[in-house]
């Protein structure tokens, strides 16, 4: 940090992380646009972590907006629903939106244009429910995450009856720059907001709710006091705007003082974290009826004509909507969430998912990265590593191949958050490090795993060639007494006949 | 009693029997990659230098001396030497068979290492007595063995780091053992008066 | 000169008969080396490596006349653990050339002669007489036994396909220093 830098840095700041440019307006400020259906919307059935949906549908089926066309499989899965009504063209493989290109399935639904729903059942005070009851439609609904981890909310909500949840923390931080979609949420949608927060608050069980914005977004901070008036239970709190403040650790440390041990959850220091657009995904499943099918992307970037929030159903094309905001410059780089964790597309033609917070449209000037160069020790990225680990040294090891000295060195607890990587001034690709580094210790426990069960499998078929073996030889030895004594009993058949014969001839 | 801890000082440290006096260079040089590995090298290389140290004292006091056999005396001692080293070997393979790999040729070629011949017959040389020898002996196995332990430390880090590719491996590692010589010349300075 | 050739053969005498004693004190039955190893390794026999069943292999690695990448099935992961065991290091690189393997039945030809599962040392192979066979994936280590069994070529080996879930980023192109280039 140097002497101008630390006399303007903000003494109530965290001493980690890093300060990027936000670029967030004028997108953020842009209202709220709808984009007009598109033809065709490619719905792809793993938008969650953990087991992927299981087709309910056929191809050739007429279905409704928010009818189910997935099913979840597996204890964390969710399920999905159709975006508007048409008609099932195809259940097939779609590229991914992920760094790799790899295909994935998705459900391709031909749009009608009338956009009908089915009848949604609606509760008339979810309060009146038990949590369980309330946590069963949310799940239902297929909510998940919507922060970009996309895990299934249901699951997270039900962590309360495990150990006992004391704090919800409504994640307004938003840190990732270019992206605005949950700042609008919280400006446009502040009520709903504040009603889904307090759902989630049945759901937990716990007693506050703590809404956490960072200081660079007013309006938002504004707009949510106002709705949270009525409510002393909830909370908000402006944290300083600093990346990655809307990791849950971090934001958990600035806003509780609590941190989170390495191999705990948030849960287990009774902290339960969830995102802005998931307390209103939650408040529109709840008291709407309304699935998770539709969310407010950003559009942003050098090549964007007009930057701004465009709520888009999911499974639309990324191509769509970068149509709909228009193009200046064919774009160098295409990101699907923000700049520092997003996901770089292979081409414009991948659906948008649950997660997907934005989509960024880079020009040549903005991805000019210089050439990477030697590590000059000079430490920036320990200074700025939000965990407190080594990025250096734990690259250097992965350079070198020695992955498992990287894991002593922490990289398990590593975030990708790509603050070393921003700050370093060699432009040492480290996230990219860590990222491979982690993927291949994955691979080989899996491998672990796999050979044990291949032990497994050699063993039991010893033991079932030997159990053969013994009941073949079982089953001769018996057919062979049998028949001796068959051949006896014939025999002595014969010698009495014999003797029955002679001593008639006597 | 602190003559021998001054002893000790002197012939770990100043007069290192790697970094000083060249002895042993061989495995420092072979069993120096990791420093689990170059630890086990270390303590049995004590072990064998205090064992036949001990031994060929003896054999030098009561049976070579006496007998006027003194041309025989490298000769008994490098048998001496072979013998404890078999042993040390059965006991690792026994205790610790992966230190046992580890150390691979480099277990067996203790009785090479030239640093065990010289001690004992540096013990002769200086007219020690036995307890001396033994001090002197295991000071000199314990410096052999922060030697070791310590460049081992540093060929770790040294592993990632950029070496240009001619002075990679081993070249680089005589560098730095060049310049732990030099820091340990730094020792002599020292004066216990 | 009497003196020295008894001194001398006393001196052996004994000491030939010290390490005797400790030979027979320290004695090994079996190598507990190569029995930590064979725990380690898939224990299929499939005799990939060359040899003929995993105990012999791991006897093998543990003597250092195979290298601790010698097992196909077990790829990366095992090469690494048996490094570690062995404290010593190998080029995993070397591993990933053609990558892992795994069997599939090319149903046209295939006679459902049950050849193919009698041999599998996993029971990945699933098939009735005259019934097209077919592949367990989740079980198939890649032995490639099956292939050497069948009569018509139906079992063939392919490489595992990449998923989204098995993806691995590749390792960012080292930096060259200036002296290398």
């Amino acid at each position: 940090m140097g002497l101008i830098e630390k006399f303007l840095h903000n003494p109530k700041a965290p001493r980690w992380g890093v300060h990027p440019d936000d670029h967030k307006r004028p997108a953020a400020d842009a209202p709220l646009r709808t984009l007009p259906l598109p033809a065709r919307l490619y719905v792809p059935l793993l938008q969650h972590v953990g087991q992927p949906a299981r087709p309910v549908v056929l191809v050739g089926q007429e279905v409704r907006k928010g009818q189910l066309i997935a099913e979840p499989q597996g204890r964390i899965s969710a399920p999905v629903h159709a975006p508007t009504s048409g008609r099932i063209v195809a259940i097939g493989e779609i590229t991914a939106p992920h760094p790799s290109g790899l295909p994935f399935e998705a459900i391709t639904i031909e749009t009608d244009g009338h956009d009908r729903a089915v009848e949604a059942d609606v509760p008339a005070d979810p309060f009146t429910l038990a949590p369980a009851e309330v946590t069963a439609l949310i799940s239902a609904a297929g909510v998940v995450g919507l922060g970009g981890a996309t895990f299934p909310s249901s699951v997270k909500l039900a962590l309360g009856k495990r150990s006992e949840i004391t704090t919800l923390i409504v994640n307004g931080g938003e840190c990732e720059p270019y992206l605005s979609c949950d700042d609008r949420v919280m400006r446009d949608r502040a009520a709903d907001v504040i009603d889904g927060v307090r759902l989630m608050l049945h759901c937990t069980g716990a007693r506050e709710a703590l809404v956490g914005i960072e200081d660079n977004k007013p309006e938002a901070i504004a707009a949510m006091r106002r709705a949270a008036t009525r409510f002393p239970e909830i909370k908000v709190r402006p944290v300083p705007a600093r990346y990655p403040m809307g990791s849950d650790r971090q934001l958990i440390e600035t806003l509780t003082g609590k941190e989170v041990p390495s191999d705990c959850r948030a849960a287990d220091v009774g902290v339960i974290v969830n995102n802005v657009s998931t307390a209103n995904a939650v408040h529109r499943a709840v008291r709407l009826g309304e699935p998770l099918i539709e969310r407010i992307v950003t559009i942003n970037g050098g090549a964007v004509w007009q930057p701004g929030n465009i709520l888009a159903p999911i499974g639309t094309l990324a191509a769509d909507l970068l149509a709909f905001a228009g193009l200046k410059s064919e774009p160098a780089r295409l990101v699907m969430g923000g700049p520092m964790m997003g996901a770089v597309l292979p081409h414009a033609r991948v659906p948008i998912v649950k997660g997907s917070a934005g989509i960024l449209a880079f020009n040549e000037d903005e991805v000019a990265i210089p050439e990477a160069g030697p590590c000059i020790r000079c430490g920036n990225c320990v200074q700025a590593c939000p965990i407190g680990l080594l990025p250096l040294e734990m690259a250097a090891n992965v350079r070198v191949g020695d992955l498992q000295a990287a894991a002593s060195l922490g990289l398990s607890d590593c975030i990708s958050c790509g603050c070393c990587a921003y700050i370093c001034p060699s432009h040492i690709p480290l996230v990219q490090y860590f990222s491979h580094a982690k993927g291949e210790l994955w691979a080989q426990e899996r491998d672990k795993l796999r050979m044990e069960a291949t032990r497994k499998l050699a063993a039991e078929r010893a033991v079932r060639l030997e159990r053969e073996a013994a009941e073949k030889a079982e089953a001769a030895a018996r057919r062979k007494a049998e028949r001796d004594a068959a051949k006896r009993a014939e025999a002595a058949a014969k010698a009495a006949a014999e003797s029955a014969v002679t001593e008639v001839a006597e | 009693m602190s003559d021998y801890f001054f002893l000790l000082i002197a012939t770990a440290l100043v007069n290192n029997v790697v970094l000083v006096k060249f002895l042993g260079l061989c495995p420092f040089m072979g069993v120096s990659k990791r420093i689990d590995s170059a630890l086990g090298m270390g303590m049995a290389t004590t072990f064998v230098i205090v064992l036949a140290a001990s031994i060929c004292w003896n054999i030098e006091h009561w049976l070579l001396t006496p007998l006027g056999l003194g041309y025989l005396r490298i000769i008994t001692f490098i048998l001496v030497i072979a013998a404890v080293v078999q042993f040390t070997e059965m006991v690792i393979h026994k205790m610790a068979p992966a230190l046992y790999q580890t150390l691979g040729i480099y277990l067996p070629l203790i009785a090479t290492n030239c640093a065990v011949l010289g001690l004992v017959l540096i013990n002769n040389q200086e007219k020690h007595s036995f307890v001396t020898a033994l001090v002197y002996d295991f000071g000199s196995a314990a410096g052999f063995t922060l030697a070791l332990v310590m460049f081992a430390g540093m060929r770790e880090r040294l592993a990632l780091a950029r070496v240009p590719e001619v002075f990679s491996g081993a070249p680089i590692g005589f560098i730095l053992a060049s310049l732990m010589s030099l820091a340990f010349m730094g020792f002599s300075g020292l004066n216990f008066k | 000169m009497l003196a020295a050739i008894a001194s001398l053969t006393v001196l052996g005498a004994v000491l030939g008969l010290g390490l005797g004693v400790a030979a027979r004190k320290f004695a090994i039955d079996g190598d507990p080396l190569a029995d930590e190893i064979a725990a380690l390794m898939p224990g299929s026999n499939c005799g990939q490596c060359g040899m003929a069943g995993c105990a012999i292999a791991a006897k093998a690695i543990a003597e250092g006349t195979a290298t601790a990448t010698v097992c196909p099935p077990g790829g990366k992961a095992l090469a690494a653990s048996i490094a570690a065991k062995l404290g010593i290091s190998v080029d995993l690189d070397e591993i990933a050339d053609n990558g892992p393997m795994m069997a599939y039945v090319k149903e046209e030809i295939c006679i459902g002669c049950c050849k193919c599962n009698k041999v599998c040392p996993t029971d990945a192979m699933i098939g009735a007489a005259k019934q097209i066979h077919g592949v367990i994936r989740e079980a198939c280590t890649g032995c490639g036994l099956c292939v050497e069994r069948c009569p018509t070529e139906a079992a063939q080996m392919q490489p595992v396909p990449i998923t989204l879930q098995h993806w691995v980023w590749p390792k960012p192109a080292s930096v060259t220093t200036p002296a290398s280039t």
